[in-house]
């Protein structure tokens, strides 16, 4: 059972960070300088709540496992992130897109999991939902902007929206570990997210003067959480991991 | 035996390596000073989650307290409650605005979001002022810019 919990703390802290690590990516890239420092801000909580679940499964595996043992040292196949977060950057609107998703979903799932039977993940929850209330309140407006724009703006918000939407599925499907960890309490019930997530989502979208036409209905990409992922991880983890992989257990 | 008074005052000297003109207490992440027989034990807690400042915080705390004979320290990180700018003192406050930073307009159960935040500029205390970023320099901070003077100038948003 403590495994299960371990493997589920896991599952919170690869997500935050495969997102933080792609936001990272458009640090001294971004638009605008502006844009720059919002993404690398935002990829900044994200790695630094990672840090926080990865100290505390740490702590639970004990022996001699860090906080750095498990972004550097596993596999793509022991990553649990949903594919949302892996999915490359693409050009500014896809990046906004998965962003809109994502953060909204974080918005809604860190307050639930302020609920958490686990003091622990209660409190990083707490301390996570502050930041994650820029970061959707920052995504929400870009989307608004974008949509509610040019014609050339709206049409490639609106590419980037229906691009992306077929990942979101997964955020709201638990998977055997999920469904355990809300019988103890320790994660939140996905259905009443699901149904806050879309109610703020639609607000936003009529807000941009976009619509979502959902043409493949509720089929959506799957596997992540069991660590089926698509191709585009494991160039992530060469990047992220080339240093530790080269020079095993260097320090600096 | 060292009473934590004197803790307390030592700390005035480890300052805030991003914002320099704020000691740690000012900015009040320092949670309890315990002491036990020779063990110093510090606990502060994290302004934001990913904060590069708070690694360099937690060892200048134990440099500043071993330069001062203490043997034994620790310093540890607690989580809950979670740190707010609510708990940062007055004096810190006025000495921002001083350094040129405007400080934290509201506590934060009034205005979470912010929402229409009037933010005076700390260099000629007009409020004819503009946010240009809501994300600023560090994680803190969010860039406004005055439009009568036409400073920009950093502020410390309420967390």
């Amino acid at each position: 059972m403590a495994d299960n919990k371990l493997d589920y703390i896991l599952q919170l802290a690869d997500n935050a960070l495969i997102y933080g690590h792609r936001l990272s990516e458009w640090t001294g890239h971004g638009p605008q300088l502006e844009v720059d420092m919002a993404l690398s801000n935002i990829s900044l909580d994200n790695i630094g709540a990672a840090r926080s679940f990865y100290q505390y499964a740490a702590e639970i595996e004990g022996g001699d496992k860090t906080e750095d043992s498990y972004p550097y040292l596993r596999d793509v196949r022991d990553f649990k992130n949903v594919l949302l977060v892996e999915i490359p950057n693409g050009d500014f609107a896809k990046t906004i897109a998965r962003s809109f998703y994502f953060d909204c979903f974080q918005f809604h799932f860190y307050t639930a999991l302020q609920q958490s039977s686990d003091e622990r993940i209660a409190a990083i929850a707490a301390k996570s939902i502050k930041e994650v209330t820029y970061h959707w309140r920052y995504s929400k407006g870009w989307v608004i902007k974008l949509g509610d724009g040019t014609e050339v703006s709206k049409a490639k918000m609106q590419e980037a929206l229906n691009d992306v939407w077929d990942y979101a599925g997964e955020l709201f499907a638990p998977n055997k570990l999920e469904l355990e960890m809300q019988a103890q309490r320790i994660a939140p019930d996905l259905a009443p997210i699901k149904e806050r997530w879309d109610n703020s989502i639609n607000e936003a979208l009529k807000a941009a003067t976009l619509t979502i036409t959902d043409e493949n209905g509720d089929w959506h990409h799957n596997g992540g959480k069991d660590g089926k992922h698509s191709e585009h991880l494991g160039f992530l983890l060469a990047e992220l991991q080339f240093v530790q992989r080269a020079y095993p257990n260097s320090e600096w | 035996m060292v009473n934590k008074q004197e803790i307390y005052s030592l700390l005035e000297n480890v300052c805030d390596p991003e914002v320099p003109a704020l000691t740690v207490l000012d900015l009040g992440v320092i949670r309890d000073v315990i002491i036990e027989e020779d063990l110093i034990t510090v606990k502060i807690t994290p302004t934001y989650s990913g904060c590069p400042a708070m690694n360099t915080i937690s060892a200048n705390i134990k440099f500043e307290l071993l330069a001062q004979g203490f043997k034994n320290v620790k310093v540890e990180e607690v989580l809950s409650p979670s740190w707010t700018t609510d708990w940062m003192s007055d004096e810190g406050k006025r000495k921002l605005k001083e350094f040129g930073i405007a400080p934290p307009q509201y506590k934060t159960k009034d205005n979470p979001l912010e929402e229409d935040a009037i933010v005076p500029c700390p260099r000629c205390d007009s409020k004819n002022t503009k946010l240009v970023s809501q994300f600023g320099s560090t994680s803190c901070k969010a860039l406004y810019k005055c439009l009568d003077c036409l400073e920009p100038f950093d502020y410390f948003k309420c967390h």
